[in-house]
């Protein structure tokens, strides 16, 4: 077959006919992983949430909203058996990472200690400020905030007076780690009725 | 198989192999090569769009009027492109996300247009099937090479194994100052060993 001249119907035939036939086989592949998209996303937010919980029977799938005017912290309340109120596990996320939006799930049990996090999204360089994925869990010197209560432990890098060791190398991420850690648990503060928590507002 | 075909596979693997001697692609090859899975991932998705698009493409060659071959190409390779990723966040959650931007950008990778060009627009379907293979897996090969050794020389590991303790691994080859040494000693040694043969 010899190849279609250069005139201008052939043009916009080709052209017409080519991105019609690229619209259709893309609707058809949304179409297909639609489905799985979601299913992975909300999966992985379960999995979190179930992750840094203490102990616990069940959890309000629907969350608490906190609007601190910049983020939308998301607070999940666990029960017991017993419908008594044992943690909340909080979806906090901070916009000062070394690259874009740092977004966490932190659990605090009853009495306000941190009981585990997970970090859902990160942009960090590899090698330093990713490390925050095990680096704030790792029980070595004061980097781990594993079991500390923010009330009365100052969860902020050394270098700003606090009582955390930064990831080497990644103050920057480490701070902002931090700092969506101190923001979740003001968001878990408002939503329990602690009095350590009087003195506290979400930033 | 005989031996014109092999050679065409030959061709993208070694001869005109894209990082190491064409020097095409050397946003994503630097950008994403912090691990060895990294890499190899970026080769596979290159390499399947590769497949997809010298296809296609060397099946509508006849239909596309000169003029508009370009935009024409770009469509086909952007639709290709459109479909792993959908595919990989559904599938693949995790390795969609340390990808991340650079998946959409195989678009403008300069190695899936080229070829396009170069050989899809010139061949039989059959042919640029393999060109398509053999370049891509050039490509793959290349990438997980570097994403080797700069995760070896960085972090002490190579696909999860522990070579020696993190504690002694230079830092930089993770960063992008060690994604250029790194690529610059390859090709050095490359193409070393394609002249000695």
């Amino acid at each position: 077959m010899k190849k279609l001249e250069s005139n201008f119907k052939n043009m916009v035939l080709a052209l017409s006919s080519i991105t019609l036939f690229a619209a259709l086989a893309l609707g058809s592949v949304y179409t297909l992983t639609k489905d799985p998209i979601a299913v992975s996303k909300t999966a992985k937010q379960q999995n979190a949430i179930k992750d840094v919980l203490p102990p616990f029977d069940h959890f309000d799938q629907k969350p608490i909203e906190v609007n601190d005017g910049v983020e939308v912290l998301k607070v999940y309340k666990a029960y017991d058996k017993s419908n008594d109120f044992v943690g909340a596990a909080v979806e906090t996320s901070s916009n000062n990472g070394f690259s874009g939006k740092i977004s966490l799930m932190v659990g605090f049990d009853k009495a306000g200690a941190i009981v585990n996090y997970s970090v859902l999204e990160q942009k960090e360089t590899p090698g330093l400020g990713a490390k925050m994925l095990n680096w704030f869990k790792t029980n070595n010197k004061s980097q781990s905030i594993i079991g500390k209560n923010p009330a009365t432990v100052n969860l902020s890098v050394s270098k700003d007076g606090g009582e955390i060791d930064a990831i080497t190398a990644a103050t920057i991420s480490s701070r902002a780690f931090l700092f969506a850690v101190r923001n979740a648990y003001a968001a878990y503060c408002q939503n329990s009725d602690h009095q350590q928590c009087d003195s506290i507002k979400v930033k | 198989m005989n031996n014109s075909k092999l050679k065409i596979i030959l061709n993208g693997l070694v001869t005109e192999n894209p990082t190491f001697v064409l020097i095409l692609g050397m946003c994503p090859t630097l950008a994403t090569t912090s691990s060895a899975i990294n890499g190899m991932s970026m080769g596979l998705a290159t390499l399947f769009v590769l497949v997809g698009s010298n296809m296609a493409i060397a099946l509508l060659k006849n239909v596309i009027p000169d003029k508009v071959r370009i935009p024409a190409y770009v469509v086909v390779i952007a639709t290709f492109v459109s479909i792993v990723e959908m595919t990989m966040q559904a599938y693949l959650p995790a390795l969609y996300e340390s990808l991340g931007i650079f998946i959409p950008l195989i678009v403008v990778n300069c190695i899936v247009l080229g070829r396009a060009e170069a050989f899809a627009a010139k061949n039989t379907v059959f042919d640029s099937f393999l060109d398509g293979l053999g370049i891509g897996l050039g490509f793959t090969f290349a990438l997980t090479l570097l994403g080797a050794i700069r995760e070896l020389l960085g972090t002490g590991k190579t696909l999860g194994m522990i070579v020696f303790p993190e504690h002694y691994g230079m830092l930089i080859f993770v960063l992008a100052p060690g994604a250029f040494i790194a690529l610059g000693y390859l090709i050095a040694v490359f193409n070393k060993l394609k002249k000695t043969n």
